[in-house]
C-alpha cells in the first residue's frame, strides 16, 4: 500500500487544462494545417500534385492549386518535390470541419471549422456525449490516438464523452479506417442499432476518403459514401489534441481567442 | 547435410538473382522443407508467386537458421489446382497454406482447417462458414466481435465452453482487408511508402524499415552509419510506447488501476519523443528509402535524453508497482501457459516466444543496421504465461532505454540521406526486422523492367494469433481478456 502511494505522489496530477488554458506546445516539427504560397508556385508547375500519393493536391477551376484536406496524410511528399517551397506545413493543430467540402483548403481562405450543434441537438448531446466506436479497416493508429483521449492527460470523462460498450447506450457514432467491404455490414448494424437522433464522427483520413488506400475495392473510401456524417477530423492519424478540439467544438467548448500559436499561424 | 543446389542461402537485406534460387519438384521441396524445420529452421515466409507462365504458380519459401544467422531460400512449381498439404506433418506452415489458396485458389489437400485467410473475395464475410465445434451436454459457444466493447480493431472469436472452461477457441480475421499487398504491386511506387506505414500502424517503424531495407537492397543503396543510427533509435521508442501502453492494459484487465493510468500517459510521453524526431507520434514521414527523412540537431539530442530519463523513472515506477503486487501476480501467474514446444510447431516470434523459452530475435540472430554493431541483451522467461509475456517485455524496456541513450550519446557523424538508383531486374531479396511483436518479413521480387513483381509481408501477429488460440485451452474464458492483451497482437497487420 505504502508503494501505491509513494508512485501516487511521484506521478503527480497530469491533466491537460486545455481548453481552459492553452493547449500544450506542439512538437517543433508537426505536420498541422498546410500553408499555401500562391506567389511562389507557378503557373502550371504541378510537380507537388504528381508527387502526392492520394492525389489530394488539385489545380482546379482556374485557382492555382487546392489542398483536400480529407485527402492528405499530411507527409512530407510535395514539400519535398516542390523547388519553390510553395506549400509547408504550419504546427496549426485546429482541422475539424462540419461540411464535407469544407475540407478544401485554397491558398487565402481561412478553413470553416466546425461549428456548434444546433439547438436541440446541444441542448440533448452537450453535457453528455456517449460514443461507440466502430473501426472499419484502417491502421489501428487513429484507435490508438482515439483511445488517448481516454487516459489521465486528456480526461474525456471531464466533458461528459464517454465512449460505451453497446450501441443501444449510444448517442452517435465515431468511425475510424476507410470502411473495407469486410467491415461494411458492421458498421451499418452498429449505426442502425444506435437509437435516433445520433450523430456520426469521422476521424482521419482513412475515413473521410480511403487515406492511403483510397479508390482499393477492397475499401469504400470512407464513412460518408454510407452514412450522413455529421464531423471530419483529418490527420493520418489526427494528432489527440485535433481530435479533441474537433469534439469540444461541436458544443461550442473551444475559444480561439485563449490559444497562442506562432506568429503568422 | 544440405547440399548446395537445393537451397539459396542468403542473408537479411540483399539482393539475389531470382534465377539463382533453386526450384525443386513439389515432392522435392517438401522433403527438404520437412528435413531442414526437423534440423532447427523454421519458415519466415511461405507464399505463391504467379510468374505469368500458364497452367500453375511458383511456390517459395524462405527459411530462417537462426543459429548461424542465415535465410535459406527454396522453390516449386505448382502445376494444376492442388498441392499436398504439408500442415499435418509441420504445423506452423497451416495459414501461409490458407493464404495460397485464397489468394491462387491452389488447394493445398490433406489441410486440416482450409478456410479463407482474410475473405477478400466478396461473396463471404469473415465469421461467416464453418467453425470447429465441440458437441456435448451443456456445451456452449461463445461469439464476440468484430465489433468489440472498446476501442478496438474488429475481429471474431468463437469459444467452444463448459460453464466458464474454455474447450477451444477459434480466431476469424480479415475484417482489415485493405488490399495491400496487391497496392504494392499495382499502385504507384509514391504510395508504397504510406502503404509500408500503415500495415499495422502502432509499427510504423518497424514496417516502413523493413520496407525501406528491400528497396536499398535491390537498388544497391548504401545507406549511412547515422540513418541506420535514427532508425534504431526510432524503432527502439515504437517498442518504448508500445511495451509500455500494453503493461498498462495489462494491469487495466486484471483491475489493477494506478498502472493501468499512469502507464497509459506515459506511454504517450514517449509517443511524443518519436514526435520530437519527425513531427508524428507514430514516426509517419521518419523513414525514406536510402536513409532518414529528418535529422537530429544537438538541441534535439539533449531534448530526448531529458525527456528519456523522466520516461524511465515514471515508467519504472508505475511497472515495479505491478509486479509487485501480490494480486496482480495472482492473476497472472500460470495463466495461458504456451509451452515451448508448441511455440517451435507453430513457429511463435517475438516476446510470446521469448516469454516461452525461446530465444529468437531478429535484432540478435539476424542483425541489419545499426544491430550490426550495437547489440542489446536477450531476455526470455520459462514459464510461457501471461506473467512472463508481461515481464519480458518489462525487461526490454529498460535495454531499449540504455539502447537509446548509448545511441544519442554517440550519434555517428555524416549525411542521413542516400539516393536510391533503380531497382535490379530480376532478383528477390527478403528483410527482416525486429519489430515490438516480433519478426516482420517482408520480401519483394522485380520483374525484368526492375518493377516490383511480387511483395510479401508477414506480420508477427500472422505466426502468433494461432498460438493465442492455444494458449486459451482449458483456461476460463473470463481469462481472455488478460491473455489476449498478454499476446497484444495486430488485426491490421493480420490482415494487410
Amino acid at each position: 500500500m505504502i508503494n501505491v502511494i509513494r508512485a501516487r505522489i511521484h506521478q503527480k496530477h497530469r491533466t491537460i487544462r486545455f481548453p481552459d488554458a492553452p493547449p500544450p506546445a506542439m512538437p517543433e516539427r508537426f505536420r498541422g494545417r498546410p500553408r499555401i504560397d500562391a506567389t511562389r508556385c507557378r503557373d502550371g508547375f504541378r510537380i507537388c500534385a504528381a508527387a502526392c500519393p492520394t492525389n489530394a493536391i488539385v489545380f482546379a477551376d482556374g485557382k492555382p492549386l487546392v489542398i483536400d484536406l480529407g485527402k492528405c496524410l499530411f507527409c512530407n511528399d510535395c514539400k519535398l518535390a516542390c523547388p519553390e517551397a510553395a506549400i509547408s506545413h504550419s504546427t496549426d493543430y485546429r482541422l475539424a470541419v462540419r461540411q464535407h467540402q469544407d475540407l478544401i483548403l485554397e491558398p487565402d481562405a481561412a478553413l470553416v471549422l466546425a461549428e456548434e450543434l444546433g439547438g436541440k441537438m446541444k441542448k440533448l448531446l452537450g453535457r453528455s456525449l456517449k460514443l461507440r466506436e466502430v473501426s472499419a479497416g484502417g491502421c489501428n493508429a487513429c484507435e490508438a490516438d482515439v483511445n488517448v483521449l481516454g487516459t489521465v492527460g486528456w480526461d474525456l470523462g471531464r466533458f461528459g464523452i464517454q465512449f460505451v460498450a453497446a450501441p443501444r447506450h449510444a448517442d452517435g457514432l465515431l468511425i475510424t479506417g476507410p470502411v473495407t467491404q469486410n467491415m461494411k455490414s458492421a458498421l451499418l448494424d452498429t449505426y442502425t442499432a444506435i437509437p435516433e437522433p445520433k450523430i456520426v464522427i469521422a476521424v482521419g483520413s482513412c475515413a473521410i476518403s480511403g487515406g492511403p488506400f483510397i479508390d482499393h475495392q477492397e475499401v469504400n473510401n470512407g464513412a460518408d459514401s454510407l452514412l450522413p456524417v455529421d464531423l471530419y477530423i483529418p490527420g493520418c492519424p489526427p494528432h489527440p489534441l485535433t481530435i479533441l478540439d474537433g469534439l469540444l467544438r461541436l458544443f461550442g467548448r473551444v475559444d480561439d481567442t485563449k490559444i497562442a500559436l506562432k506568429k503568422g499561424e | 547435410m544440405t547440399t548446395p543446389s537445393e537451397l539459396l542461402t542468403t542473408g537479411t537485406g540483399r539482393a539475389v538473382a531470382f534465377e539463382k534460387i533453386p526450384r525443386h519438384d513439389l515432392a522435392a521441396f517438401q522433403r527438404i522443407v520437412r528435413r531442414e524445420i526437423e534440423g532447427g529452421q523454421r519458415v519466415a515466409s511461405f507464399f505463391g508467386s504467379d510468374t505469368g507462365e500458364p497452367g500453375g504458380i511458383d511456390l517459395l519459401m524462405v527459411l530462417a537458421n537462426d543459429e548461424d544467422g542465415q535465410l535459406n531460400i527454396l522453390s516449386a512449381r505448382v502445376e494444376g489446382n492442388s498441392f499436398p498439404s504439408m500442415t499435418p506433418d509441420c504445423n506452423q506452415v497451416h495459414l501461409f497454406e490458407r493464404e495460397i489458396a485464397e489468394q491462387f485458389g491452389v488447394r493445398p489437400e490433406g489441410h486440416p482447417w482450409l478456410k479463407p485467410v482474410r475473405y477478400s473475395d466478396p461473396s463471404s464475410l469473415p465469421g461467416s462458414g464453418d467453425f470447429y465445434q465441440v458437441e456435448g451436454d451443456e456445451i456452449h459457444e461463445v461469439a464476440v466481435g468484430p465489433v468489440h466493447a472498446g476501442i478496438i480493431e474488429p475481429g471474431h472469436f468463437r469459444f467452444q465452453c463448459h460453464g466458464e472452461h474454455v474447450f477451444h477457441l477459434e480466431i476469424a480475421l480479415g475484417y482489415q482487408h485493405r488490399g495491400i499487398e496487391k497496392a504494392l504491386v499495382e499502385q504507384p511506387v509514391k504510395r508504397a511508402l504510406h502503404y509500408a506505414e500503415t500495415l499495422s500502424g502502432d509499427t510504423t517503424i518497424g514496417h516502413a524499415t523493413a520496407y525501406c531495407q528491400l528497396i536499398e537492397a535491390l537498388s544497391g543503396c548504401k545507406k549511412t552509419v547515422r540513418a541506420q543510427a535514427l532508425r534504431g533509435i526510432a524503432l527502439e521508442f515504437e517498442r518504448l510506447a508500445n511495451h509500455i501502453g500494453d503493461l498498462g492494459a495489462l494491469a487495466g484487465d486484471i483491475g489493477f488501476l494506478p498502472t493501468a493510468s499512469y502507464c497509459g500517459r506515459i506511454r504517450g510521453d514517449f509517443l511524443n519523443m518519436t514526435a520530437v524526431l519527425c513531427g508524428n507520434r507514430f514516426g509517419r514521414g521518419l523513414l525514406r528509402p536510402g536513409g532518414a527523412g529528418y535529422d537530429l540537431d544537438a538541441a534535439q539530442v539533449d531534448n530526448l535524453l531529458k525527456r528519456l530519463d523522466l520516461g524511465e523513472k515514471d515508467a519504472a515506477s508505475a511497472i515495479e508497482l505491478m509486479f509487485d503486487a501480490p494480486s496482480v501476480l495472482a492473476r497472472l501467474e500460470g495463466n495461458g501457459i504456451l509451452p515451448a514446444e508448441i511455440c517451435q510447431t507453430l513457429g511463435i516470434v517475438g516476446p510470446v516466444a521469448r516469454a516461452s523459452g525461446v530465444q529468437r530475435d531478429v535484432r540478435h540472430d539476424h542483425p541489419s543496421g545499426i544491430y550490426r554493431f550495437a547489440q542489446l541483451p536477450l531476455p526470455s522467461w520459462n514459464s510461457g504465461d501471461a506473467f512472463a509475456r508481461g515481464y519480458v517485455r518489462w525487461l526490454e524496456i529498460k535495454h531499449s532505454i540504455a539502447f537509446i541513450r548509448d545511441q544519442l550519446h554517440a550519434l555517428p557523424a555524416g549525411e542521413i540521406h542516400t539516393a536510391t538508383g533503380p531497382l535490379k531486374p530480376g532478383c528477390l531479396a527478403v528483410s527482416l526486422v525486429e519489430g515490438w511483436r516480433g519478426e516482420l518479413c517482408h520480401v519483394a521480387l522485380t520483374g525484368e523492367q526492375g518493377n516490383v513483381q511480387r511483395y510479401k509481408v508477414t506480420d508477427p501477429s500472422f505466426h502468433n494469433w494461432a498460438g493465442l488460440a492455444h494458449a486459451m485451452r482449458g483456461e476460463q474464458i473470463s481469462d481472455f481478456p488478460l491473455n489476449n492483451k498478454s499476446f497484444s497482437l495486430s488485426y491490421c497487420g493480420h490482415d494487410l
